[in-house]
Protein backbone atom coordinates (compact mmCIF):
# COMPACT_ATOMS: atom_id res chain seq x y z
CA UNK A 1 0.00 0.00 0.00
CA UNK A 2 2.53 2.75 0.89
CA UNK A 3 4.44 1.07 -1.88
CA UNK A 4 1.61 2.62 -4.64
CA UNK A 5 1.95 5.93 -2.97
CA UNK A 6 5.57 6.43 -3.08
CA UNK A 7 5.32 5.65 -6.56
CA UNK A 8 2.40 7.94 -7.14
CA UNK A 9 5.12 10.43 -6.04
CA UNK A 10 7.22 10.43 -8.56
CA UNK A 11 4.22 9.96 -11.51
CA UNK A 12 4.06 13.91 -11.14
CA UNK A 13 7.92 14.32 -12.43
CA UNK A 14 7.52 11.76 -14.93
CA UNK A 15 4.27 13.35 -16.22
CA UNK A 16 6.12 16.72 -16.45
CA UNK A 17 9.26 15.45 -17.71
CA UNK A 18 7.93 13.70 -20.42
CA UNK A 19 5.21 16.18 -21.56
CA UNK A 20 8.07 19.08 -21.74
CA UNK A 21 10.37 16.33 -23.49
CA UNK A 22 7.76 15.75 -25.95
CA UNK A 23 7.09 19.33 -26.94
CA UNK A 24 10.19 20.87 -26.76
CA UNK A 25 12.39 18.01 -27.99
CA UNK A 26 11.82 19.07 -31.74
CA UNK A 27 12.28 22.90 -31.02
CA UNK A 28 15.85 22.60 -29.52
CA UNK A 29 18.81 22.77 -32.07
CA UNK A 30 21.97 24.94 -32.71
CA UNK A 31 19.98 27.62 -34.00
CA UNK A 32 17.70 27.40 -30.82
CA UNK A 33 20.76 28.30 -28.29
CA UNK A 34 22.13 30.79 -30.41
CA UNK A 35 19.85 33.07 -31.94
CA UNK A 36 17.35 35.79 -31.10
CA UNK A 37 13.77 35.85 -31.14
CA UNK A 38 12.37 36.59 -34.72
CA UNK A 39 9.25 38.92 -34.91
CA UNK A 40 5.84 37.39 -34.99
CA UNK A 41 5.07 36.07 -38.20
CA UNK A 42 9.01 34.71 -39.27
CA UNK A 43 9.61 30.88 -38.11
CA UNK A 44 12.70 30.03 -36.58
CA UNK A 45 14.54 32.28 -33.74
CA UNK A 46 16.06 30.98 -30.63
CA UNK A 47 16.46 32.20 -26.99
CA UNK A 48 19.92 33.27 -27.05
CA UNK A 49 18.97 36.42 -25.61
CA UNK A 50 17.29 34.39 -22.53
CA UNK A 51 19.87 32.05 -21.98
CA UNK A 52 22.61 34.55 -21.41
CA UNK A 53 20.05 36.51 -19.52
CA UNK A 54 19.11 33.84 -16.89
CA UNK A 55 23.10 33.12 -16.42
CA UNK A 56 23.39 36.58 -15.69
CA UNK A 57 21.05 37.46 -13.48
CA UNK A 58 21.28 33.90 -11.78
CA UNK A 59 25.22 34.21 -11.36
CA UNK A 60 24.62 37.92 -10.06
CA UNK A 61 22.08 36.77 -7.51
CA UNK A 62 24.72 33.88 -6.29
CA UNK A 63 27.49 36.65 -5.99
CA UNK A 64 25.53 38.38 -3.49
CA UNK A 65 23.93 35.35 -1.51
CA UNK A 66 26.57 32.99 -1.45
CA UNK A 67 29.26 34.84 0.53
CA UNK A 68 26.45 36.29 3.25
CA UNK A 69 24.60 33.24 3.27
CA UNK A 70 27.89 30.73 4.22
CA UNK A 71 29.31 33.39 6.73
CA UNK A 72 25.61 33.56 8.23
CA UNK A 73 25.39 29.74 8.51
CA UNK A 74 28.98 29.39 10.08
CA UNK A 75 27.57 32.11 12.65
CA UNK A 76 24.13 29.97 13.29
CA UNK A 77 26.22 26.81 13.72
CA UNK A 78 28.56 27.88 16.07
CA UNK A 79 26.61 30.10 18.27
CA UNK A 80 23.74 28.00 18.52
CA UNK A 81 22.45 30.06 21.66
CA UNK A 82 23.21 33.56 21.03
CA UNK A 83 19.49 35.62 20.86
CA UNK A 84 21.20 37.06 17.73
CA UNK A 85 21.60 33.27 16.32
CA UNK A 86 17.85 32.83 17.49
CA UNK A 87 16.42 36.13 15.53
CA UNK A 88 18.45 35.10 12.72
CA UNK A 89 17.10 31.42 12.29
CA UNK A 90 13.56 32.72 13.01
CA UNK A 91 14.06 35.54 10.60
CA UNK A 92 15.67 33.46 7.78
CA UNK A 93 12.98 30.89 7.85
CA UNK A 94 10.30 33.62 7.46
CA UNK A 95 12.05 35.05 4.55
CA UNK A 96 12.23 31.49 3.21
CA UNK A 97 8.16 31.12 3.13
CA UNK A 98 7.88 34.58 1.69
CA UNK A 99 6.01 34.23 -1.14
CA UNK A 100 8.45 34.98 -4.52
CA UNK A 101 5.80 37.72 -5.59
CA UNK A 102 6.01 39.53 -2.58
CA UNK A 103 9.89 39.58 -2.84
CA UNK A 104 9.66 41.04 -6.10
CA UNK A 105 7.03 43.92 -5.37
CA UNK A 106 9.73 45.08 -2.58
CA UNK A 107 12.87 45.26 -4.92
CA UNK A 108 10.61 46.99 -7.27
CA UNK A 109 9.78 49.67 -4.60
CA UNK A 110 13.28 49.51 -3.45
CA UNK A 111 15.57 49.44 -6.44
CA UNK A 112 12.91 50.00 -9.65
CA UNK A 113 11.81 52.94 -8.89
CA UNK A 114 14.62 54.79 -7.39
CA UNK A 115 16.56 53.65 -10.33
CA UNK A 116 13.37 54.73 -12.56
CA UNK A 117 14.28 51.93 -14.55
CA UNK A 118 13.87 47.92 -14.42
CA UNK A 119 17.54 45.76 -14.57
CA UNK A 120 18.60 42.72 -14.37
CA UNK A 121 20.44 43.39 -10.87
CA UNK A 122 17.18 44.26 -9.10
CA UNK A 123 16.37 41.21 -10.66
CA UNK A 124 19.48 39.64 -9.15
CA UNK A 125 18.66 41.02 -5.77
CA UNK A 126 15.29 39.76 -6.09
CA UNK A 127 16.69 36.08 -6.54
CA UNK A 128 19.30 36.48 -3.91
CA UNK A 129 16.80 37.04 -1.45
CA UNK A 130 15.27 34.05 -2.66
CA UNK A 131 18.18 31.99 -2.00
CA UNK A 132 19.75 33.24 1.18
CA UNK A 133 17.58 31.10 3.23
CA UNK A 134 18.21 28.12 1.64
CA UNK A 135 22.44 28.64 1.46
CA UNK A 136 22.40 29.89 5.39
CA UNK A 137 19.91 26.47 6.33
CA UNK A 138 21.84 24.17 4.36
CA UNK A 139 25.70 25.75 6.15
CA UNK A 140 24.07 25.95 9.26
CA UNK A 141 22.79 21.99 9.20
CA UNK A 142 26.19 20.70 7.53
CA UNK A 143 28.31 22.28 9.95
CA UNK A 144 26.33 21.17 13.11
CA UNK A 145 26.98 17.86 12.17
CA UNK A 146 30.58 18.03 12.41
CA UNK A 147 32.24 16.32 15.65
CA UNK A 148 33.29 19.02 17.97
CA UNK A 149 36.28 16.64 18.14
CA UNK A 150 37.53 18.49 14.78
CA UNK A 151 37.61 21.83 16.30
CA UNK A 152 39.47 21.28 19.51
CA UNK A 153 42.31 19.28 17.27
CA UNK A 154 42.55 22.63 15.49
CA UNK A 155 42.39 24.29 18.95
CA UNK A 156 45.28 22.09 20.28
CA UNK A 157 47.69 22.52 17.50
CA UNK A 158 47.53 26.72 18.08
CA UNK A 159 45.21 27.42 15.51
CA UNK A 160 43.28 30.60 16.14
CA UNK A 161 39.74 30.76 15.97
CA UNK A 162 39.21 32.52 12.59
CA UNK A 163 41.58 29.43 11.07
CA UNK A 164 40.13 26.61 12.73
CA UNK A 165 36.61 27.78 11.02
CA UNK A 166 37.89 28.70 7.42
CA UNK A 167 40.52 25.82 6.99
CA UNK A 168 38.97 22.82 9.00
CA UNK A 169 35.66 23.35 9.57
CA UNK A 170 34.97 24.68 6.50
CA UNK A 171 37.03 22.56 3.75
CA UNK A 172 35.48 19.43 6.20
CA UNK A 173 31.51 20.38 5.64
CA UNK A 174 32.75 21.36 1.65
CA UNK A 175 30.54 18.96 -0.09
CA UNK A 176 27.49 19.53 1.88
CA UNK A 177 27.60 23.45 1.61
CA UNK A 178 28.68 23.42 -2.05
CA UNK A 179 25.32 20.97 -1.91
CA UNK A 180 23.35 23.97 -0.41
CA UNK A 181 24.94 26.16 -2.84
CA UNK A 182 23.96 24.34 -5.97
CA UNK A 183 20.61 23.37 -4.63
CA UNK A 184 19.79 27.22 -4.14
CA UNK A 185 21.04 28.13 -7.64
CA UNK A 186 18.20 25.35 -8.89
CA UNK A 187 15.79 26.79 -7.19
CA UNK A 188 15.57 30.16 -8.41
CA UNK A 189 16.90 29.50 -11.84
CA UNK A 190 12.88 29.27 -12.23
CA UNK A 191 11.70 32.06 -10.40
CA UNK A 192 9.36 33.98 -12.46
CA UNK A 193 7.50 36.08 -10.42
CA UNK A 194 10.25 37.93 -8.50
CA UNK A 195 11.75 38.92 -11.99
CA UNK A 196 8.30 40.33 -13.54
CA UNK A 197 8.57 43.65 -12.22
CA UNK A 198 12.52 43.85 -11.78
CA UNK A 199 14.64 42.19 -14.64
CA UNK A 200 10.97 42.94 -17.00
CA UNK A 201 12.60 40.58 -19.67
CA UNK A 202 13.66 41.82 -23.34
CA UNK A 203 13.38 40.89 -26.49
CA UNK A 204 16.66 41.73 -27.78
CA UNK A 205 20.26 40.44 -27.04
CA UNK A 206 21.60 42.75 -23.47
CA UNK A 207 24.42 41.97 -21.23
CA UNK A 208 24.24 45.33 -19.03
CA UNK A 209 22.79 44.55 -15.91
CA UNK A 210 21.81 48.19 -15.26
CA UNK A 211 19.21 47.59 -17.99
CA UNK A 212 16.25 45.06 -18.68
CA UNK A 213 16.95 41.76 -19.48
CA UNK A 214 15.13 38.63 -20.81
CA UNK A 215 15.74 35.41 -18.69
CA UNK A 216 14.27 31.59 -19.38
CA UNK A 217 10.90 31.97 -17.01
CA UNK A 218 10.49 35.58 -18.17
CA UNK A 219 10.29 34.55 -21.89
CA UNK A 220 8.33 30.82 -20.82
CA UNK A 221 5.95 33.14 -19.12
CA UNK A 222 5.26 36.13 -21.98
CA UNK A 223 5.74 33.54 -25.19
CA UNK A 224 3.29 31.12 -23.79
CA UNK A 225 0.72 33.34 -23.09
CA UNK A 226 1.38 34.53 -26.61
CA UNK A 227 -1.36 34.18 -29.29
CA UNK A 228 1.06 33.06 -31.80
CA UNK A 229 2.29 29.40 -32.25
CA UNK A 230 6.13 30.24 -33.06
CA UNK A 231 6.18 32.07 -29.86
CA UNK A 232 4.34 28.69 -28.22
CA UNK A 233 7.26 26.48 -29.65
CA UNK A 234 9.93 29.41 -28.50
CA UNK A 235 8.63 28.89 -24.95
CA UNK A 236 8.39 25.19 -25.14
CA UNK A 237 11.61 24.94 -26.02
CA UNK A 238 12.96 27.34 -23.26
CA UNK A 239 10.84 25.27 -20.34
CA UNK A 240 13.02 22.02 -22.02
CA UNK A 241 16.36 23.80 -21.23
CA UNK A 242 15.16 25.01 -17.70
CA UNK A 243 14.20 21.68 -16.85
CA UNK A 244 17.15 20.04 -17.74
CA UNK A 245 19.04 23.17 -16.51
CA UNK A 246 17.61 21.92 -12.96
CA UNK A 247 18.15 18.00 -13.30
CA UNK A 248 21.51 18.91 -14.48
CA UNK A 249 22.33 20.64 -10.92
CA UNK A 250 20.77 18.29 -8.99
CA UNK A 251 22.11 15.18 -10.40
CA UNK A 252 25.91 17.47 -9.82
CA UNK A 253 24.49 18.36 -6.24
CA UNK A 254 24.13 14.09 -5.52
CA UNK A 255 27.74 13.61 -7.35
CA UNK A 256 29.25 15.96 -5.43
CA UNK A 257 27.82 14.30 -1.88
CA UNK A 258 28.55 11.05 -2.85
CA UNK A 259 32.56 11.82 -4.73
CA UNK A 260 33.72 14.33 -2.17
CA UNK A 261 31.64 13.06 1.47
CA UNK A 262 34.43 13.18 4.52
CA UNK A 263 34.49 10.13 6.18
CA UNK A 264 35.21 9.82 9.78
CA UNK B 1 63.15 19.70 41.76
CA UNK B 2 65.90 20.88 39.58
CA UNK B 3 64.76 19.61 36.22
CA UNK B 4 61.15 21.00 36.60
CA UNK B 5 59.52 21.73 33.37
CA UNK B 6 56.13 22.32 34.75
CA UNK B 7 54.63 23.35 37.73
CA UNK B 8 51.19 24.80 39.34
CA UNK B 9 50.79 26.68 42.04
CA UNK B 10 47.39 26.65 44.22
CA UNK B 11 45.61 25.53 40.76
CA UNK B 12 42.00 26.43 40.35
CA UNK B 13 39.37 25.23 37.62
CA UNK B 14 36.17 26.06 37.41
CA UNK B 15 32.82 25.95 35.64
CA UNK B 16 30.95 28.78 35.96
CA UNK B 17 29.95 28.60 40.09
CA UNK B 18 31.14 24.64 39.99
CA UNK B 19 34.67 24.28 41.32
CA UNK B 20 36.36 21.25 39.12
CA UNK B 21 39.99 21.79 40.20
CA UNK B 22 40.68 22.73 43.93
CA UNK B 23 44.51 23.89 44.89
CA UNK B 24 46.67 21.99 42.71
CA UNK B 25 50.19 21.73 43.14
CA UNK B 26 52.49 19.76 41.29
CA UNK B 27 55.84 19.89 40.13
CA UNK B 28 56.38 17.80 36.39
CA UNK B 29 60.14 16.62 35.98
CA UNK B 30 61.42 16.49 32.28
CA UNK B 31 61.78 13.66 30.47
CA UNK B 32 59.30 11.31 32.70
CA UNK B 33 55.82 9.92 32.46
CA UNK B 34 53.46 11.91 34.47
CA UNK B 35 50.40 9.80 34.74
CA UNK B 36 47.02 11.85 36.05
CA UNK B 37 44.84 8.65 37.33
CA UNK B 38 41.15 8.85 39.52
CA UNK B 39 37.35 8.08 39.51
CA UNK B 40 34.93 10.08 36.71
CA UNK B 41 34.56 13.47 37.29
CA UNK B 42 37.62 13.88 39.44
CA UNK B 43 38.82 17.28 37.33
CA UNK B 44 41.59 14.96 36.22
CA UNK B 45 41.08 15.77 32.35
CA UNK B 46 40.07 19.60 33.72
CA UNK B 47 43.37 20.03 34.69
CA UNK B 48 45.03 18.66 31.65
CA UNK B 49 43.13 20.70 30.07
CA UNK B 50 44.28 23.99 31.74
CA UNK B 51 48.05 23.25 31.01
CA UNK B 52 47.71 23.97 27.59
CA UNK B 53 44.45 26.85 27.96
CA UNK B 54 42.00 24.13 26.27
CA UNK B 55 39.78 24.75 29.17
CA UNK B 56 38.63 28.02 28.86
CA UNK B 57 37.83 27.96 25.20
CA UNK B 58 34.11 26.40 26.77
CA UNK B 59 31.87 28.62 27.63
CA UNK B 60 31.57 29.50 31.30
CA UNK B 61 35.38 28.23 32.57
CA UNK B 62 37.91 29.91 33.93
CA UNK B 63 40.84 28.97 35.67
CA UNK B 64 43.03 30.70 38.67
CA UNK B 65 46.41 30.30 40.08
CA UNK B 66 49.57 30.06 38.38
CA UNK B 67 50.50 27.42 35.39
CA UNK B 68 54.42 27.43 35.34
CA UNK B 69 56.14 26.14 31.96
CA UNK B 70 59.90 26.53 32.60
CA UNK B 71 58.95 28.96 35.24
CA UNK B 72 56.44 31.39 33.19
CA UNK B 73 53.18 31.23 33.55
CA UNK B 74 51.44 30.12 30.93
CA UNK B 75 48.61 31.97 31.31
CA UNK B 76 50.94 35.07 30.83
CA UNK B 77 51.61 33.91 27.53
CA UNK B 78 49.38 33.66 24.06
CA UNK B 79 47.14 30.96 24.07
CA UNK B 80 48.41 29.93 20.62
CA UNK B 81 51.70 30.20 21.65
CA UNK B 82 51.40 27.90 24.44
CA UNK B 83 49.54 25.09 22.38
CA UNK B 84 52.52 25.14 20.11
CA UNK B 85 54.77 24.67 23.49
CA UNK B 86 52.46 21.77 24.73
CA UNK B 87 50.77 19.38 22.28
CA UNK B 88 47.56 17.62 23.12
CA UNK B 89 46.46 14.01 21.69
CA UNK B 90 42.57 13.18 22.28
CA UNK B 91 40.32 10.44 23.41
CA UNK B 92 39.35 9.52 20.10
CA UNK B 93 41.44 9.75 17.53
CA UNK B 94 40.40 13.19 15.25
CA UNK B 95 42.62 13.01 12.37
CA UNK B 96 41.69 15.93 9.95
CA UNK B 97 39.46 13.79 7.70
CA UNK B 98 39.95 16.10 4.48
CA UNK B 99 43.55 15.96 4.78
CA UNK B 100 46.41 13.12 3.43
CA UNK B 101 48.23 11.45 6.19
CA UNK B 102 50.95 13.38 5.01
CA UNK B 103 49.24 16.93 5.54
CA UNK B 104 47.74 15.42 9.03
CA UNK B 105 51.61 15.55 9.99
CA UNK B 106 52.63 18.86 8.58
CA UNK B 107 48.74 20.05 9.76
CA UNK B 108 50.59 22.38 12.93
CA UNK B 109 52.55 24.24 10.09
CA UNK B 110 50.60 24.35 7.30
CA UNK B 111 47.39 25.51 8.57
CA UNK B 112 49.17 28.26 10.41
CA UNK B 113 50.14 29.40 7.05
CA UNK B 114 53.99 28.42 8.11
CA UNK B 115 55.66 27.99 5.19
CA UNK B 116 58.50 25.79 5.18
CA UNK B 117 60.71 24.42 2.47
CA UNK B 118 59.21 21.22 1.07
CA UNK B 119 62.34 19.41 1.81
CA UNK B 120 62.34 20.15 5.26
CA UNK B 121 58.65 19.34 5.50
CA UNK B 122 59.52 16.08 4.32
CA UNK B 123 61.82 15.53 6.94
CA UNK B 124 59.40 16.81 9.77
CA UNK B 125 56.89 14.61 8.51
CA UNK B 126 59.35 11.28 8.02
CA UNK B 127 60.44 11.81 11.64
CA UNK B 128 57.36 12.65 13.13
CA UNK B 129 55.87 9.44 12.00
CA UNK B 130 58.93 7.68 12.65
CA UNK B 131 58.38 8.98 16.28
CA UNK B 132 55.38 7.76 16.36
CA UNK B 133 56.32 4.51 15.06
CA UNK B 134 53.73 4.51 12.04
CA UNK B 135 56.63 5.27 9.35
CA UNK B 136 56.79 1.53 8.26
CA UNK B 137 53.13 1.31 8.29
CA UNK B 138 52.09 4.33 6.09
CA UNK B 139 54.82 5.48 4.15
CA UNK B 140 53.24 4.01 0.53
CA UNK B 141 50.04 5.50 1.55
CA UNK B 142 51.71 8.83 2.87
CA UNK B 143 49.08 10.47 0.37
CA UNK B 144 46.15 8.94 1.00
CA UNK B 145 43.56 9.91 3.72
CA UNK B 146 44.48 9.54 7.29
CA UNK B 147 40.71 8.24 8.02
CA UNK B 148 41.68 4.95 6.37
CA UNK B 149 43.76 3.91 8.89
CA UNK B 150 42.63 1.66 12.38
CA UNK B 151 42.07 3.33 15.82
CA UNK B 152 45.37 2.99 16.63
CA UNK B 153 46.98 4.07 13.53
CA UNK B 154 44.94 7.02 13.83
CA UNK B 155 46.03 7.65 17.25
CA UNK B 156 49.89 7.61 16.43
CA UNK B 157 49.21 9.83 13.14
CA UNK B 158 47.69 12.22 16.12
CA UNK B 159 50.37 11.77 18.28
CA UNK B 160 53.06 12.33 15.16
CA UNK B 161 50.91 15.61 14.08
CA UNK B 162 51.32 16.51 18.25
CA UNK B 163 55.14 15.95 18.18
CA UNK B 164 55.73 17.15 15.11
CA UNK B 165 55.39 20.83 16.40
CA UNK B 166 57.98 19.72 18.62
CA UNK B 167 56.31 20.90 21.70
CA UNK B 168 57.99 20.66 25.26
CA UNK B 169 55.11 18.52 26.90
CA UNK B 170 52.63 16.17 25.42
CA UNK B 171 49.16 15.93 27.14
CA UNK B 172 47.64 12.94 26.52
CA UNK B 173 43.46 12.43 27.62
CA UNK B 174 42.73 8.50 27.62
CA UNK B 175 44.59 8.18 24.48
CA UNK B 176 43.69 4.41 24.50
CA UNK B 177 40.06 4.27 26.13
CA UNK B 178 38.82 4.33 22.09
CA UNK B 179 41.30 1.46 21.42
CA UNK B 180 41.22 -2.12 21.19
CA UNK B 181 44.06 -4.17 23.73
CA UNK B 182 46.58 -4.40 20.62
CA UNK B 183 46.83 -0.84 19.63
CA UNK B 184 46.67 0.35 23.21
CA UNK B 185 49.64 -1.95 23.97
CA UNK B 186 51.52 -0.53 20.95
CA UNK B 187 50.60 3.25 22.40
CA UNK B 188 52.27 2.14 25.84
CA UNK B 189 55.46 0.73 24.32
CA UNK B 190 55.26 4.11 22.15
CA UNK B 191 55.27 6.55 25.20
CA UNK B 192 58.21 4.64 26.70
CA UNK B 193 60.15 6.03 23.53
CA UNK B 194 58.56 9.34 23.62
CA UNK B 195 59.78 10.30 26.90
CA UNK B 196 63.39 10.44 25.87
CA UNK B 197 62.77 13.60 23.72
CA UNK B 198 58.93 14.98 25.62
CA UNK B 199 57.45 14.87 28.91
CA UNK B 200 54.46 13.26 28.99
CA UNK B 201 50.95 13.57 30.58
CA UNK B 202 48.38 10.98 30.54
CA UNK B 203 45.06 10.46 31.79
CA UNK B 204 44.02 7.60 32.49
CA UNK B 205 41.20 6.14 34.59
CA UNK B 206 42.99 2.40 34.08
CA UNK B 207 45.54 2.48 36.70
CA UNK B 208 47.18 -0.92 35.58
CA UNK B 209 47.61 1.72 32.84
CA UNK B 210 48.97 4.38 34.79
CA UNK B 211 51.43 1.81 36.74
CA UNK B 212 52.89 0.21 33.34
CA UNK B 213 53.87 3.61 31.71
CA UNK B 214 54.25 6.10 34.40
CA UNK B 215 57.05 7.61 36.60
CA UNK B 216 54.96 9.78 38.77
CA UNK B 217 51.40 8.99 39.27
CA UNK B 218 49.15 11.90 40.82
CA UNK B 219 45.77 10.75 42.03
CA UNK B 220 42.76 12.98 41.90
CA UNK B 221 39.59 12.63 44.16
CA UNK B 222 36.59 15.36 43.71
CA UNK B 223 39.13 18.02 42.15
CA UNK B 224 41.94 17.33 44.84
CA UNK B 225 45.08 15.90 43.77
CA UNK B 226 45.03 13.29 46.99
CA UNK B 227 48.22 12.36 46.68
CA UNK B 228 51.49 12.66 44.01
CA UNK B 229 54.60 9.96 43.94
CA UNK B 230 56.90 8.11 42.20
CA UNK B 231 54.27 5.05 40.31
CA UNK B 232 56.09 2.72 42.16
CA UNK B 233 55.52 3.95 45.62
CA UNK B 234 52.22 4.89 44.92
CA UNK B 235 50.85 1.41 44.41
CA UNK B 236 53.22 -0.42 46.50
CA UNK B 237 52.85 2.25 49.47
CA UNK B 238 50.07 4.63 49.31
CA UNK B 239 50.06 7.29 51.92
CA UNK B 240 46.28 8.47 51.90
CA UNK B 241 43.78 6.70 52.82
CA UNK B 242 41.46 7.45 49.58
CA UNK B 243 44.17 6.47 47.07
CA UNK B 244 44.29 3.21 48.80
CA UNK B 245 40.64 2.99 49.04
CA UNK B 246 41.11 3.42 44.72
CA UNK B 247 43.90 0.89 44.67
CA UNK B 248 42.38 -1.70 46.21
CA UNK B 249 39.34 -1.28 44.21
CA UNK B 250 37.14 -0.35 46.88
CA UNK B 251 35.50 2.20 44.79
CA UNK B 252 35.85 3.40 41.09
Amino acid sequence: MVILFSVICTVPLFVILIYILKEGITKINWHFLVNLPKPVGETGGGIANALIGSLLIVFFAAVIAIPIGIMGGIYLSENKKSWIATYTRLSVDVLQGTPSIVVGIVIYFWIVKPLSTFSALSGSVALAIMMLPIVVRSTEETLKLLPDSLKEAGFALGLPYQKVILRIILPCGFSGVISGVILAVARIAGETAPLLFTAFGNPYFSTNILKPMQSLPLLIFNYATSPYDEWHDLAWGAALILLLWVLLLNIITKIITRKWKIQF
Amino acid sequence: MENTILKSVDFDAYFGENQVVKKVNIEIPKNNVVAVMGPSGCGKTTFLRCINRMHELIEGAHAKGKMLLNNEDVYGMHPIFVRHKIGMVFQRPNPFPNLSIYDNVIAGYKLNGMKIAKADRDVIVEESLQKAALWNEVKDSIHKKGTFLSGGQQQRLCIARAIAMEPDILLLDEPTSALDPISTSSIEVLLQELKKNFTLIIVTHNMQQAARVSDKTAFFYVGEMVEYDDTKNMFTNPQDKRTQNYITGRFS
